[in-house]
This record gives structure tokens, C-alpha cells and sequence, in this order.
């Protein structure tokens, strides 16, 4: 019987919970194909994960947790999609366009000559195939695109659909044997160092950006540290001391500009824009953040947008909803302390 | 040996691009540039074929307008330049470009190493690079941020590379394809001289007879291309003191329901 597939993402044995999402595409395509919607879980933990996948909506599971997918590795991971695409037929196979999504159904999807559709932003059943629209040249343009063939695969954009309230019940859950044996895997991880405070901007609700304005705070950097250095200092204080406790109140994650990842003020994992990230939080507040069409690039599909900017002709207002003109250093503690009273925190 | 690096033009970051009445992407006059990622790519690979005693190959896919991609990479000081294109790669999708490209890297016949960048600016699905690993049935690295060594007489590679939750380091036997991070390295310029010679030089192109290889169907296709929606053009300016600004901000987005 045919279904729709949706992968799971897992990262020490828990789920991704952007998965939710795909989950939720997945059953809207299943309730206009009239098919089943299966879970597949790969990893540690995976029958945990599949009887949460489970609440969020899949109809059933297929599990495999094999020594050789603790960690998640394109090889094993691929080798196990393919072998049960090729032996099941699924109509679609979903995931999340994270990193791992995006290479693992890529990967899948050329094993089985079969088309994909990655990062939409929307999805629909259309005859016998799919239709899905897809943002192109930096997010300028859209494209909207067909595909067809025994299977499609394809990546959503994270946050383009909306995750189904939980609600637990059993599913049946099938086991699957791996298809790779860690002889045949070539890929060996040697170690990892997981990153301390990451940060997801894709998946954030709110984002709180810093720019090249970061280097304007009045606090004066320890004795002994002058001249870039100390612009340096400044910026870097500023985004621990004074974006970042903005983000906690909302919940949100910090992001910069290129100008102030390059001037080092920050690391690049929090850039936003053409050679960064792609974000679409609920909120999006620039602070000392011009606007450059770069950064328009990451995050013009924002939803509300907050520009906080003392040169009152910067495009960066051009984009925004709300505009304040002022120093971010007096404006943002003022922000984060009104913001404390208001939601109670 | 030698290590093979894709590239292709896409138009300038800061270019307007829309589309036009007949249906068509412009970006007006501005200029079209080397997909800047690939800029890391094509540094990497001029780096390791040095240290290997190689050669740096670069290649694209696509219409005459990506031979400035290519002229930018001899200028960077990449030693060969290929160009396939055929009809039949009009508004293919990426299982044809991938199958097009695997069989450039076998009709190179040498390559050890093929590098990508993170992805397009334009076309932005780096499907494409996954898809041509898998064709060549090579071992694919991804998101790299350092390679630490290469070993081609032992057909072993290391790399670090990096995930939304940390930083691995990875070993994998080669061939294989990698996709580079701008943490990588930092290009280099085009010198004067190398501008010059890439201005010359002419760059052969390959049909899919010349690689001899039949393309799938095109299962997936771009059905149109449409502008953004308009946006919400709404904007209101709040001023005040400092906290009479936060104050009403707060109003406002409680308002808007973003909080
Ligand atoms: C190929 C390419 C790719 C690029 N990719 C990206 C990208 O991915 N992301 C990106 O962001 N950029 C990107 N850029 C760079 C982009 O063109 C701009 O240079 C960059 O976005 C500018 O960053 P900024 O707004 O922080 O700095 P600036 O343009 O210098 O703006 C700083 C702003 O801060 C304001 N300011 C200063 N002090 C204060 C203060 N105390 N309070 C309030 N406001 C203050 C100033 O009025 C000014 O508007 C790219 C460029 C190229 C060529
Ligand atoms: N037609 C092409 N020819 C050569 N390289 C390409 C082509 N299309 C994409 N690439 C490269 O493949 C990588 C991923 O691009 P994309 O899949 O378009 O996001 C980037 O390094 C691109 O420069």
C-alpha cells in the first residue's frame, strides 16, 4: 500500500520538533490522496520518537535503531531511504529542509531517479502529481513548479507549515533491518564538539539582529584593550549584554548582519541574509542594521519587522512595520525592561 | 589528478531581479558574478591541487552567460575551464543536471576531489550537489568548513564539518565530493595577470554526445516564475523619549499579536 513518507529528524534520540511541521504537510497530502501517513524514525530512541510522531499526526512508523544511525551519517541514512523507497513505493517522501533533510532526500531522490522539490514553502496535491511554490534568486522571486514520477521527494521550508496540537495514541510500528553494515559505511565521525547556546534561526518565532551599529555602546572596554579591539569589545558586549537579554524576554534568538560577523563582533552561525541564514520569524527586530538588500534577502519574508536605527533615512524602514529612530543602546534596555513588566517576566 | 570544482554565474547580490511582463526573471542591466559561495570552492581547489601537485578544473552547466563564472575562476588561477551545455538542458531538473554533471567529472577521468559551494544565490537548491555524488557513487561531505588532510595515495580524507549542533570531524575514503563553508578560507582576488589570461583563453564545451550520455525526463519543472505579493506597506514611525518609545512598541505588538 502506498503512503506518504515523512523523515523524522532526530538528534540524540529526540526529535527535531520542526519534524511536527512535515508531519502536518504530510497528512494534509494524505487527506487529499487518501493515503496513509508513515513516519520514518531512524536512530536512537526511534520507537519513542515514532509513538510522538504518533500524537503529531502520522498513522504509522517505520523504525530502524541500528548502532550504525546513532549519529546521523548521509551513508546509512541514504542507503536505509532508498532501500525502502524502492521496496515500498511511497507516493511523496517528506522532510524539514535542514541540512540533514535537504542531503538525505537529495541523496534518496537521485538513488531512485525520482523528482524533488526542495525548501517550498507550500505543497499541494495536483492530479497525479504535486505542485509547490519555491522562493528563488535570494527570496526576490517566487517559482511555482510541478513534479511528477512514481515518487516525489520533497524539503519544506521550517515554519511554511503549521505542526497539529498533540494528541497521543498508539500507532503501529514496523521495524526495518539497516541496509549498510559499518563495514560498508566509508564515513567515520572521529568526534564532535557540540556547539554551546546554538542557535536555530530558522525555526526561531522571534529574531533580535544586531548590526555594525553594535559598536556604538557607550560601556567603556577594561583597561589595557584600545583601538579595534576595543570597537570589538563594545560590539561584543553589546550583543551578550544587551541584544541578547531582549531575545530572552521573547523567547527569541539573536541574529547579526554581515558587516558585524565580519568585523567579528560575532560568529557567523548567527548571520542573517544572501550568504547567511533565510529566516521568517513572527517578529524580526533590526538594531543598528542598515539594510542592505543582502540582509533583505534573509529576512524580508519576516512577518512583523521592528527597525531600530538612529539614521532615520536608512532602507532598512522601508521594509520595517514599525519604525523607531534613536540610539539602540538607550532603546533596547528600555525595550527589554517594559517587555519584563508586560509579560510578567 | 585533478580536482574538479562546479561553479556557475548568477546575478549580482545586489541586483533588483523580478519578473518581467512575458514571464521572464531580469535583473536589468547589473552584472552577473561568480555564485559567491562558490568563490570558497574555487580558492580550496586551487590550494589542494598545489599541495598535491594537481590540477584545478572548473566547471559549469549552462548557457554562454556562465562562461564569466569560469573566466573569473582562470582568473583566480584555476587551470582548466569546461562548459557543458546542450538543449536538451533548457529547464532540466536536478536529476539531469546531475547525470550531466557525473559524466563531465568520468570524461575529466582523473578527478579525485569535486568541490561545491554551500549552494546558488539564484537556483538555491543544492540538491544538485547530492545528486551528483550519488551519480558518481562517491562519498559525500557536506557543510565543510576545514579540510584537514588529504591523503590521495591512501584515498583518505578528513574534514571538519559543521551541523546546527556542533562541529565533527570526519574521515572518508575517497573519491568524493565536499561542499565548502566561507569559514573555509578566503579567496584570493584575480591578479592583473591572471585577468588577462582568462580574458583569452577560450573555454571548450562539451554537448551530451561528447559525454556520452542521454539525459532522464525532466520529472520536475518551474511552471512560472511570479514577483513577491505585495508587501504590507504599512509603517509607522514611534518616537519619544527612550522608554515612551519601548512603551508604545510594546502596545503595538501586543496589538499585532506577534508577542
Ligand atoms: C556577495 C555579498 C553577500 C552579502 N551577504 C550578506 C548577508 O548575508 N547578510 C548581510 O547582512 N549582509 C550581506 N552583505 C553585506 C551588505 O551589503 C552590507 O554591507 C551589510 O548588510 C551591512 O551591515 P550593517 O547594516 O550592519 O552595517 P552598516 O550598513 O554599516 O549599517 C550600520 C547601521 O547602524 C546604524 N547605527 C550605528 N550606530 C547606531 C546606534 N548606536 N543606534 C542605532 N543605530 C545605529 C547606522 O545608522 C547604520 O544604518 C553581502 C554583501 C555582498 C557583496
Ligand atoms: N549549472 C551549473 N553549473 C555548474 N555549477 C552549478 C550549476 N548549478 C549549480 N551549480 C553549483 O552547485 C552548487 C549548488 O548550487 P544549487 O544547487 O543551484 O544551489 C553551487 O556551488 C553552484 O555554483
Amino acid at each position: 500500500m502506498s503512503a506518504i513518507y515523512v523523515w523524522i529528524e532526530t538528534f540524540k534520540g529526540k526529535a527535531n520538533p520542526t519534524s511536527w511541521e512535515a508531519v502536518a504537510a504530510g497528512r494534509m497530502l494524505g487527506a487529499s490522496l487518501n493515503l496513509p501517513v508513515t513516519a520514518l524514525v531512524f536512530g536512537e530512541n526511534a520507537a519513542a520518537v515514532a509513538q510522538e510522531a504518533g500524537a503529531y499526526g502520522a498513522d504509522n512508523a517505520i523504525t530502524c535503531d541500528d548502532a550504525t544511525l546513532t549519529q546521523f551519517r548521509l551513508e546509512p541514512y541514504a542507503a536505509l531511504l532508498t532501500q525502502l523507497v524502492k521496496a515500498n513505493a511511497p507516493k511523496a517522501v517528506l522532510a524539514i529542509a535542514s541540512s540533514r533533510g535537504r542531503e538525505l532526500l537529495a541523496s534518496s531522490a537521485a538513488d531512485t531517479d525520482s523528482a524533488m522539490l526542495s525548501d517550498v514553502l507550500d505543497l499541494s496535491a495536483n492530479g497525479d502529481g504535486l505542485s509547490a511554490t519555491r522562493a528563488v534568486y535570494a527570496g526576490k522571486v517566487l517559482s511555482d513548479n510541478a513534479a511528477s514520477g512514481a515518487a516525489v521527494f520533497v524539503t519544506l521550508r521550517s515554519r511554511a507549515f503549521k505542526a497539529a496540537d498533540p494528541a497521543p495514541k498508539d500507532i503501529p510500528v514496523t521495524t526495518a533491518a539497516p541496509a549498510l553494515s559499518e563495514a560498508q559505511i566509508s564515513t567515520k565521525i572521529e568526534s564532535f564538539e557540540e556547539a554551546v547556546g546554538t542557535v536555530n534561526l530558522s525555526d526561531a518565532g522571534v529574531i533580535v539582529s544586531g548590526g555594525r551599529g553594535m559598536a556604538n555602546n557607550p560601556a567603556n572596554a577594561p583597561a589595557g584593550v584600545s583601538g579595534d579591539a576595543a570597537t570589538v569589545w563594545k560590539a561584543q558586549d553589546g550583543f551578550a549584554n544587551v541584544l541578547q537579554p531582549l531575545a530572552d524576554v521573547l523567547g527569541g534568538a539573536v541574529g547579526a548582519s554581515r558587516a558585524a560577523v565580519d568585523a567579528g563582533y560575532i560568529p557567523y552561525v548567527h548571520q542573517v541574509g544572501q550568504t547567511g541564514k533565510t529566516v521568517s520569524p513572527d517578529l524580526y527586530i533590526a538594531c543598528g542594521i542598515s539594510g542592505a538588500i543582502q540582509h533583505q534577502a534573509g529576512m524580508r519574508s519576516s512577518k512583523v519587522i521592528v527597525a531600530i536605527n538612529k539614521d532615520s533615512e536608512a532602507p532598512i524602514f522601508k521594509m520595517a512595520r514599525f519604525g523607531l529612530v534613536g540610539d539602540l543602546y538607550q532603546i533596547i534596555p528600555a525595550l527589554t525592561a517594559e517587555l519584563k513588566k508586560r509579560l510578567g517576566k | 589528478m585533478r580536482i574538479a570544482v562546479f561553479t556557475r554565474s548568477t546575478p549580482d547580490t545586489a541586483a533588483k531581479v523580478e519578473v518581467d511582463a512575458s514571464g521572464k526573471v531580469t535583473w536589468g542591466d547589473a552584472a552577473t558574478v561568480v555564485n559567491p559561495w562558490d568563490e570558497y570552492a574555487l580558492e580550496e581547489a586551487i590550494v589542494q591541487a598545489k599541495n598535491a601537485g594537481g590540477k584545478a578544473a572548473v566547471i559549469a552547466i549552462g548557457a554562454p552567460m556562465h562562461d564569466e563564472a569560469l573566466k573569473h575562476s582562470l582568473a583566480m588561477g584555476v587551470d582548466e575551464a569546461y562548459r557543458v551545455w546542450d538543449d536538451a538542458l533548457e529547464g532540466a531538473d536536478g536529476l539531469a543536471y546531475a547525470t550531466a554533471a557525473a559524466a563531465a567529472i568520468k570524461q575529466l577521468g582523473d578527478v579525485e576531489l569535486v568541490l561545491f559551494g554551500r549552494d546558488s544565490v539564484d537556483v538555491g537548491t543544492d540538491q544538485h550537489i547530492y545528486a551528483t555524488a550519488r551519480k558518481l557513487g562517491w562519498t559525500m561531505l557536506s557543510y565543510v568548513s576545514k579540510i584537514v588532510s588529504i591523503d590521495f595515495a591512501a584515498k583518505t580524507i578528513k574534514v571538519e564539518k559543521v551541523l546546527e549542533q556542533g562541529k565533527q570531524v570526519i574521515t572518508a575514503s575517497l573519491p568524493a565530493v565536499v561542499s565548502v563553508l566561507k569559514d573555509i578560507n578566503e579567496p584570493r582576488y584575480p591578479s592583473f595577470i591572471g585577468i588577462r589570461k582568462a580574458q583569452k583563453a577560450t573555454i571548450p564545451v562539451w554537448g551530451l554526445a561528447d559525454l556520452g550520455v542521454t539525459l532522464p525526463a525532466s520529472a520536475a519543472r518551474v511552471t512560472a516564475f511570479k514577483n513577491l505579493p505585495p508587501r504590507d506597506t504599512r509603517f509607522e514611525l514611534i518616537s519619544g523619549t527612550p522608554e515612551e518609545q519601548a512603551k508604545q512598541l510594546v502596545d503595538k505588538l501586543l496589538e499585532e499579536k506577534v508577542l
